[in-house]
């Protein structure tokens, strides 16, 4: 998919140096937005605690997803008529939402883990995981 | 850029189906809302309607955010500002 839209980048604006800037800014951030959401997978997976976990999805998924969508926009921003602005608008809207809804929501995820009791790994727990070869226990 | 978003997606599932608490698969089924507003936007290259797709994904983030609002209220337990200045014991994390 990253091959098609660069080699559409490529092809569409190889008589204009400008468009095709754009184009690879937009591709560029797409790839970074893949970097951050592979981290934001690992770490769902690897950290022990619901904490460490909520640490990982709220910051990779919030910034993964902004750059994903931005670069998107940039990407399929063609010429400087009234519908390609709209596009861009619209999606960079998403982006704002996204940038205010995502952190807020796991605050509140947060908060109501921590209203219920679900209370993170301390020192001793830590060092009594190290010992059993960072295996957690089945609840 | 879809297929690996999908690929990447199946750490997040494991964390969905083994989550120890509720709370890991609520915040696991977040990431993947959140997630799927962006492969809406890509599936409107495939059917070359990006303007349209994009309503929908504004749709799918609103929705997506109020789940997630609506289930940490649910799992909140509301009580009363007596009760909750007092000094209760907490249990300990279990490893």
């Amino acid at each position: 998919m990253i091959e098609t839209i660069a080699s559409a980048a490529l092809s569409e604006s190889a008589n204009s140096p400008g468009w095709f800037l754009v184009h690879s800014i937009g591709v560029g951030m797409g790839i970074l937005g893949l970097v951050f959401f592979l981290g934001t997978a690992v770490g769902m997976v690897r950290f022990p605690d619901f904490y460490t976990r909520m640490h990982a999805a709220g910051k990779g998924d919030t910034l993964s997803t902004m750059l994903m969508l931005a670069g998107f926009g940039l990407v399929m921003m063609e010429d400087f008529s009234a519908g390609s602005w709209l596009l861009l608008l619209k999606i960079l809207g998403i982006v704002l939402f996204i940038f205010i809804t995502t952190p807020s929501s796991s605050h509140a995820l947060m908060r109501a883990a921590f209203e219920d009791d679900e209370m993170p790994l301390g020192e001793k727990d830590l060092k009594k995981l190290r010992k059993r070869g960072g295996k957690p226990s089945a609840r | 850029m879809g297929a690996s978003l999908l690929v990447l997606m199946i750490p997040i599932l494991y964390r969905i189906i083994m989550g120890p608490t509720g709370f890991d698969r609520i915040l696991g089924v977040n990431v993947i809302g959140t997630k799927t507003a962006v492969i809406l936007v890509i599936i409107g290259t495939l059917f070359d309607r990006v303007d349209m797709f994009v309503d929908f994904a504004i749709a799918y983030a609103l929705l997506n955010f109020v789940g997630a609002i609506v289930v940490s209220r649910y799992f909140n337990r509301t009580v009363p500002l007596q009760e909750m200045e007092k000094p209760k014991p907490r249990r300990r994390a279990k490893v």
